[in-house]
């Protein structure tokens, strides 16, 4: 049994989908997604605990032997991105149904869970494959499903913004096979680790260049680097709550997690950061999108697009961590994924709450909100400082390995314009608060009652883990810095 | 009490926490509400107090509770200089409680559960940073002190009182996180350590430049010391209530702001370093054009509460100066100043809060001849006014000569002209205040002047200024008043403690 366990990984949440057509009723669906992913959270904590102990797990799938059969391949860095979606799915999933009983027809909750588990399986399939090919086929299922789930949304508009996505994200996916495919034709394997064995033979060819660049923009559209980020903020407004919270969370964090297999081992590090201009290029592009996100978050007057500006600029802080292409940076990196999926997965579900309660998450609606709502309110503050990255919170954490990583390239002055991209995010956290705690209710409005408890018990863990995990960094900073430390060759 | 040093150090950070418990589920009782708060301040300070006692016995105490990130801990000892602010804190938190209670309810303010538990909440913090064993832990509690304090200064709730939120929290985040947070990062990663130690933890053979730099971000990073240009925060706050503008500009924040300054001074870049930086003189000259500015400021202002602001903001400068001059006399002034100064604002702070609450009154033109109706506020506010202006029988004479005979040790013979300068502006803007309030009468109320007024009004129709009946603040905040100015003389006249306190910063550790 346990050594299935990564194949078990995948296929739990898989083989869950269709069963839930079976169960029909929605509470029992729900119960049933929720043990679902529980179990692939428990799953993910063995292979991690695993991983951490014994080194690097290779699953031959079929029994076919490595380099022409598929291989689950779980190392320091996937076992890591494994437990956070596995771990941010199950907990989403405990307001799931509360939350889709306002916003989606009962006659669609079946399906919602079934899109919800399938996006799921893409998405941990994504991260544990070894195969080249395999990332192609799991990024198409959870790209589907997400389409899907999107238009979901009670607005009107969730269509339009699913479309967009369903567009940019097509692009995206073609780009990567495209480049994959031409990987192929150079070397004749798929396999990620062969690829990197024998890249380097090949690695002066135009062929390779090309594959490079169109594996990395299809990348970059997926996990949304400014300026391939436009299809973000709709899909995050209009999706369902729970979507939104689930993907706010993960979704960027499978790019960002492809993103980096593909630079640091498929094409190695010299490669991708030293004859390829990749570096200056993610520090650019990293820094402005840190600016032009958050400046643009500060004009939204829709919350949840506020938040959604907010994830677009985090990714530019990950991808200028990622620019140092040192070890770090890339502890940095990693932190923050762990640390940013914590943040945004409670604030969207906080702003679920609202939207349960009062319909919508426009700032107007929010006046004296802190009043009606306190417990969701605190949340969201507390969510925010940690964004801000106020110390004791996460948020200060990865700041502050990030700010060491530039210190130690001799960047100050990129330092300086991170920690003034901070103080962007002071400005729109702030304008929530000033509505939720000084302004008063809307003369027309009716005053509402604070969340129900099934939506209060995962938000609060949720903040919970953003202070436990600024505190007590033991977990995340070993498993992080592990992981980095193997991705540059170093034994730990 | 038989608990061991350690156990004690940790409850001066813990029993502020308890108490917000406590207040909180006393929500609807005020009585035992305010009761609770004054007991856990008379412990406060009496622990305080054991741990001033077993400093002077020459006990070493070091507490660590976690490391948050490898070599990066939160970890408090006790060292003198903590210990004066910890001494400091812990006596005025008594005195503010006593002052707020007659105050808030003479007021009738709401939220005033709200109000005790953030000011809770801020001396917990207080006391993090007075015994934080390292930079890192120094900079986790300053930023708790800011975001305890915002509900305070927005007590209000009013559009005003949101502005004014809104501009010391952005400022005092701001410089923070862009700089203060920077030069910390910056140190760790030349030093590789965070420590407080004797003598600086920078390696003589730094880079100077670099260490400037770091100076310079340090200086700026320190909002809370309010150093011109980020001066706007203090201005701002004052549409808090009065017992909070006795917190923010005499016990808590602006302090805390002056010691970090002075801490990072004496134990990051140690007083040899610092006085060969290159820096170091534009800071001073900043410094001094601070104190001369807001002195200048301060003159202009009618409400008395701005010109007290701008008077803090003038004696924070006095502060930095000392400090920054790298001199022990310096580093002695500065510290004594702390003291001294702390108890001669809040005196004035009370004094400007009574003149509110039994007066109605904010202007300084409407105190003229205030002096009959509330003559024991306006006495304190004069002897307060000595002790921030530095002459004897107050215990400002002291610490400004130290700051004096800094200057002229060191030949900053521009400094020592600036100090002396402000000294006289000080006379200029406050001691009107009370002269005017005995020996003048009110100017002629003007009919269209504001209705609400109705108490000023009755007083200035009354053309037999002799019959004005004495109307004083209700009594705990005059006990308060009589406190701290007695304080004030009390330094004067017995600054041995203080000074000894302060004489050991230099030399502890070694």
């Amino acid at each position: 049994m346990i050594s299935h366990l990564p194949i078990l990984q995948v296929i739990v949440p898989l083989m869950a989908a269709p069963i839930c057509l079976l169960l029909k009723r929605s509470q029992l669906v729900w119960l049933f997604s929720l043990f679902a992913s529980a179990i692939a959270f428990i799953i993910s904590v063995l292979l991690l605990q695993q991983v951490m102990t014994s080194g690097v797990i290779s699953y031959e799938l079929g029994g076919w032997e490595a380099p022409w059969g598929i291989e689950y391949r779980i190392d320091k860095l996937n076992a890591f991105l494994l437990l956070i979606i596995s771990a941010i799915s199950t907990v989403v999933l405990i307001a799931a149904q509360t939350s889709i009983e306002k916003e989606i027809p009962k006659e669609k909750h079946t399906l919602f869970y079934i899109l919800y588990l399938l996006s799921l399986t893409g998405m941990l399939g994504i991260v544990s494959t070894g195969d080249a090919f395999n990332v192609f086929v799991f990024l198409e299922i959870s790209s589907l499903s997400a389409y899907a789930l999107i238009a979901l949304g009670q607005d009107r508009r969730a269509l339009w913004a699913s479309y967009q996505y369903l567009i940019m994200g097509t692009i995206g996916a073609t780009f990567i096979l495209i480049g994959i495919g031409l990987m192929y034709q150079m070397t004749g394997t798929l396999n990620m680790q062969d690829l990197s064995q024998r890249l380097p033979e090949v690695a002066q060819t135009r062929t390779v260049f090309t594959a490079f660049a169109f594996v990395i923009v299809g990348v970059c559209l997926k996990l949304a680097l400014f300026p391939l980020h436009l299809w973000l903020p709709n899909a995050y407004a209009y999706a369902p709550s729970i979507v939104t919270a689930f993907f706010a969370a993960t979704a960027t964090k499978v790019a960002i997690y492809l993103l980096i297999r593909f630079t640091f081992t498929v094409f190695g590090l010299s490669f991708s950061f030293t004859t390829l201009p990749l570096q200056g290029l993610f520090l650019l592009l990293g820094l402005t999108g840190i600016f032009v996100a958050s400046s643009a978050a500060i004009y939204q007057n829709n919350v949840k697009h506020v938040f959604a500006y907010s994830s677009i600029a985090q990714v530019g802080y990950i991808i200028v961590g990622l620019s140092t292409s040192t070890i770090t940076g890339l502890t940095a990196t990693l932190l923050h994924l762990f640390n940013h999926a914590l943040m945004k997965s409670a604030i969207f579900l906080a702003l679920g709450a609202v939207v349960y309660r009062l319909g919508n998450v426009q700032l107007s609606s929010f006046n004296g909100l802190g009043r009606q709502m306190p417990l969701t309110m605190a949340a969201i503050v507390i969510g925010g400082l940690s964004l801000i990255g106020v110390p004791l919170t996460v948020g200060f954490v990865s700041k502050w390995y990030l700010l060491t990583a530039l210190l130690e390239k001799g960047w100050w002055p990129v330092a300086i314009l991170i920690l003034l991209g901070s103080l962007l995010a002071v400005i729109y956290v702030w304008r929530i608060v000033e509505a939720a705690y000084f302004k008063k209710p809307l003369a027309d409005s009716v005053p509402v009652k604070e969340a129900p408890l099934f939506f209060l018990i995962p938000i609060w863990l949720l903040i919970t883990a953003n202070i436990y995990f600024g505190i007590d960094t033991r977990l995340s900073l070993q498993v992080a810095s592990a992981a980095a430390q193997s991705l540059f060759g170093v034994s730990p | 009490m038989n608990f061991s040093i350690e156990v004690m150090l940790q409850l001066t950070i813990v029993i502020p926490l308890l108490t917000i418990v406590g207040i909180i589920l006393a929500n609807n009782r005020p009585n035992i509400r305010e009761g609770i708060t004054i007991s856990a301040s008379i412990l406060l300070l009496f622990i305080v107090t054991s741990l001033y006692q077993s400093l002077l016995s020459g006990k070493n105490v070091n507490v660590f509770w976690w490391d948050i990130m490898p070599n990066l801990s939160i970890s408090f000892s006790i060292e003198p200089l903590g210990m004066l602010f910890a001494l400091i804190a812990s006596f005025l938190w008594l005195i503010t409680t006593f002052y707020a209670i007659g105050y808030m309810r003479s007021h009738q303010e709401e939220n005033q559960t709200r109000f005790y538990s953030c000011f809770a909440l801020a001396i917990s913090a207080v006391m993090g940073i007075a015994f934080s064993d390292n930079l890192f832990t120094l900079f986790v509690f300053y930023e708790v002190l800011t975001l305890s304090t915002y509900p305070l200064v927005t007590h209000a709730g009013t559009e005003k009182a949101k502005q004014g939120g809104r501009v010391y929290l952005g400022i005092l985040l701001s410089t923070s996180i862009a700089f203060f947070l920077l030069a910390i990062a910056g140190t760790w990663f030349i030093t590789g350590t965070l420590d407080f130690k004797q003598g600086g933890i920078f390696n003589p053979d730094v880079d100077k430049a670099i260490a400037g730099a770091l100076l310079v971000l340090f200086i700026f990073g320190i909002g809370k010391a309010a150093i011109m240009p980020f001066h706007r925060w203090l201005p701002a706050a004052m549409v808090a209530p009065t017992p909070v503008s006795a917190l923010l500009h005499a016990v808590a924040v602006v302090k805390a702001g002056v010691f970090t300054i002075l801490k990072v001074c004496v134990f990051i870049f140690g007083l040899d370093l610092l006085a060969i930086l290159p820096t170091t003189q534009f800071l001073l000259y900043l410094a001094g054009a601070s104190v001369l500015l807001a002195s200048i400021v301060a003159m202009r202002q009618d409400n008395l509460k701005a010109r007290l602001a701008y008077s803090t903001i003038s004696q924070l400068g006095y502060i930095t100066i000392g400090a920054l001059l790298a001199t022990s006399s310096g580093v002695i002034g500065s510290s004594m100043h702390i003291a001294t100064h702390a108890f001669g604002k809040i005196t004035l702070f009370f004094c400007a809060g009574a003149i509110l609450v039994a007066a109605h009154k904010s202007k300084i033109s409407e105190m003229r001849g205030l002096g009959r109706q509330m003559p024991l506020t306006m006495i304190a506010f004069f002897i307060g006014s000595l002790s921030i202006i530095g002459v004897p029988p107050t215990g400002g004479t002291w610490s400004k000569w130290f700051l004096l005979m800094g200057t002229i040790e060191t030949e900053q013979w521009i400094l020592m002209v600036v100090l002396m300068i402000s000294s006289l502006l000080n006379i200029a803007y406050l001691l009107p205040i009370p002269f005017h309030a005995f020996f003048s009468n009110p100017l002629p109320e003007k009919h269209d002047a504001s209705s609400s007024n109705h108490e000023s009004v009755d007083l200035a129709s009354n053309v037999d200024q002799s019959q004005v009946q004495i109307k004083e603040a209700p009594w705990p905040s005059l006990l308060a008043i009589g406190i701290t100015t007695f304080g004030c003389l009390f330094l004067f006249i017995y600054p041995q403690p203080l000074f000894d306190l302060a004489t050991a910063i230099l030399a502890s550790g070694q």
